[in-house]
């Protein structure tokens, strides 16, 4: 994995001095909240609800053992004993106490991790498909390329005061495990007929108040060109993006006002203009990236192991559920990914104790090529594991709740904090999340109804991507009561779709039943348990879901 | 009935106007304020306390009688007051004081 240079680690210990300096500063009085507001928001220190919240960026959400140990630690000395990992694949502490902020930053510099480009109108955190560097299925890594993009996007001073935020995802597969295509800029890798690597690029995604797909600007982009045409969307967009409301400043709005012809255009002119400049990128830099994603020695698959694991899948039924669902192909023999789901029945999803962490660091040590993925569904992979160390890795998670066997079921659901911490929520997502998972635990019930993504938001900002889930869930205010809005039909995927409002929305106490109604109509209506929830629909619409809901088609 | 609310600087708390002019942590003990006079007043000592970097973002939350006690009338506040829902070990409720808060 990339490890920082010298210039990186005296950027980011600087950084850390100017923060303690600035809090002194705000403590003392020397600063207003007003002057000191953007400056902690710079190094992704958030007031929610309750107490500040502390964002901290997993760049394309790698991390080893050691940073993942770290964050236990200071999990358990700063904060209230856990994490909170997120659809953005960062990680966010939601008790620390301000002048404890830079003794934090400090801790996470020792392990090469920051805070910022966390918040703000800059490039946010690059990421990337969770089994980046291991899936069967993939083109290339795309995390090399997510680096040169932090690399080139790290303070640059031209994209430090966007018109907003602006989020970038690569995918190195053609199944898009990332969401690109609901990103600013999505990216997915490929190879021309002579073999070479490009990238699709898709510009103008985007969820909150207003979902968009992104367009596909260039069907193959060379990987030479990757930063001059990435400098060229952004310089267009920099330029012409509203900044008059913040609410309709984000790329997608831009391409929706001026139209995938017009914006193309002024993309090539610009990329014209900085072609073959500096921003061209030598084979060397990418080679000299790509070596710190090389993958790890894996082990030959030893005469026997294939047999040794089915038969340790016959004896233990349970073992045999969780590898058919928390196992990923891998590209090497004898190989899988391994998803430990954070979504165990009835407990806030993404949420990870410092036990716990500290639980997959060692795991990650002892089997996994000290490599850790936060996945953007809010659960952490094991990227590289054996297939034969499978039953002692189940054993050792099992013992610390971790076993869940639900990744990508009903159970394995996304959901931002809402209520119960965010300042800007209307309505709570984290207890609605548990009472479904509650509701559907039955493992042989889950299994029946197959791949089904739940996703949950509690507000227009859509955190939990509601817009993408299979059922997603808004939750709003109604004359004071917490309301919950229902969408069928999105998918975050190779195929992207914004979901529909189905009709009127549920109270509190109605949501659990309504999700239960619309998942027994998909029981009644698939053509066989190989049709999954939004094949179903794609296949019947939305009115036998309206009908059981409301009576009404 | 109102009270004036706010985070404090230092570490975030949630807290709110006292009966005396100190912030306090615990609902129960916080200012009840009835007219536009003594919200007024509330405001300025809550300006003040900003100035004095007490406190940030005070603002005033209604509140009404529920359960023998002060409740505030929106959910947001009320969560304010004692903590994630789901969490009953983490925020105000987990104190062993503040069980009526
Ligand atoms: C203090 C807590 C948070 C605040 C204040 C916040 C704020 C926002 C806002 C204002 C937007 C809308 C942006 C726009 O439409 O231009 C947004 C979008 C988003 N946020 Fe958050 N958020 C918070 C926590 C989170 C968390 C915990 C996650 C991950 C679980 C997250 C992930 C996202 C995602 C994926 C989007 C939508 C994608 C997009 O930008 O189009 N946020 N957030
Ligand atoms: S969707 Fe709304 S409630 Fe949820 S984290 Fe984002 S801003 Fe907060």
């Amino acid at each position: 994995m990339y490890r920082y240079d010298e210039f990186d680690e005296s950027f980011v210990s600087s950084r850390v001095a100017q923060f303690r300096d600035q809090v002194r500063r705000r403590l003392s009085g020397d600063l207003s909240e007003d002057q000191f507001k953007p400056l902690r928001l710079m190094n992704g220190v958030y007031l929610q609800l309750h107490a500040y919240m502390l964002r901290v960026a997993i760049p394309y959400g790698t991390l080893n053992a050691r940073q993942m140990r770290k964050l236990a630690e200071v999990a358990r000395t700063y904060d209230r004993g856990y994490g909170h990992f997120t659809t953005r694949q960062n990680i966010q502490f939601n008790w620390p106490r301000l002048q404890d902020v830079p003794d934090i930053l400090a801790e996470l510099a020792e392990v090469e991790m920051h805070a910022i480009q966390t918040s703000g109108n800059c490039i946010r955190n690059v990421t990337a498909d969770h089994f980046a560097g291991a899936a069967a299925d993939e083109v290339a890594d795309p995390r090399p390329y997510a680096e040169i993009l932090r690399q080139w996007s790290s303070l640059h001073p031209e994209f430090s005061f966007l018109p907003r935020k602006f989020k970038i995802a690569v995918t190195g597969a053609a199944h898009d495990r990332a969401a690109v295509q609901v990103h600013d800029i999505g990216l997915q890798l490929v190879r021309d007929e002579a073999g070479s690597i490009g990238f699709t690029v898709f510009v103008g995604g985007g969820l909150g108040r207003t979902p968009m797909v992104a367009r596909k600007v260039r069907d193959f982009l060379p990987e030479t060109d990757l930063l001059a045409y990435t400098e060229a969307i952004l310089r267009v967009y920099n330029r012409y993006g509203r900044r008059d409301n913040k609410y309709k400043a984000r790329v997608k709005i831009l391409m929706h006002e001026t139209g995938l012809d017009t914006l193309r255009a002024d993309i090539e002119r610009e990329f014209e203009e900085v072609r073959s400049g500096v921003l061209d990128l030598p084979k060397a830099e990418v080679d000299r990236i790509t070596a710190y994603f090389a993958p790890p020695p894996f082990a030959q698959e030893e005469a026997g192991d294939a047999d040794a694991f089915a038969q340790a899948l016959d004896s233990d039924p349970a073992l045999a559920v969780f590898a058919e669902r928390n196992l990923a192909p891998h590209k090497a023999p004898g190989y899988a990914s391994l998803t430990i789901s954070l979504k165990p029945i009835g407990e806030a999803p993404g949420d990870a104790s410092a036990e716990q962490m500290e639980l997959v660091a060692d795991l990650a040590e002892t089997f996994g090529h000290d490599e850790i993925r936060v996945s953007h569904e809010q659960n952490l992979v094991l990227p590289h594991v054996r297939r034969a160390d499978v039953p002692e890795i189940f054993r050792r998670l099992r013992g610390a709740g971790l076993a869940e066997a639900n990744a990508g079921l009903i159970t394995d659901i996304i959901a931002c904090p809402g209520m119960d911490y965010c300042a800007l929520a209307t309505a709570r997502s984290i207890p609605v999340a548990q009472r479904i998972s509650e509701r559907f635990a039955a493992s042989g019930r889950q299994q029946e109804i197959g791949d089904l993504k739940v996703k949950i938001s509690g507000c227009i900002n859509a955190c939990g991507h509601h817009h993408v889930g299979h059922i997603g869930i808004l939750g709003v205010e109604k004359k004071g009561e917490e309301y919950y809005q229902i969408t069928l039909g999105g998918s975050g995927d190779e195929n992207t779709a914004i979901g529909q409002i189905v009709g009127r929305g549920f109270s509190y106490d109605g949501i659990v039943d309504a999700v239960e109604t619309v998942v027994d109509t998909y029981l009644g209506l698939r053509q066989s348990p190989q049709e999954d929830f939004l094949a179903a629909y794609r296949r019947v619409g939305d009115a036998p879901f309206k009908e059981a809901l409301y009576g009404t088609a | 009935m109102k009270a004036l609310t706010a985070n404090r600087l230092i570490d975030g708390e949630v807290v709110w106007l006292g009966r005396a002019a100190a912030w306090v942590e615990i609902l129960a003990e916080a200012r009840v304020l009835e007219g536009e006079a003594a919200e007024a007043e509330a405001l300025a000592l809550g300006a003040a306390a900003v100035a004095g970097r007490l406190i940030v973002d005070p603002y005033l939350i209604d509140l009404e009688r529920a359960d023998g006690g002060l409740q505030p009338v929106r959910l947001r506040e009320r969560i304010r007051a004692h903590g994630p829902t789901m969490r009953p070990d983490l925020g105000k409720q987990a104190r062993p004081h503040s069980s009526a808060a």
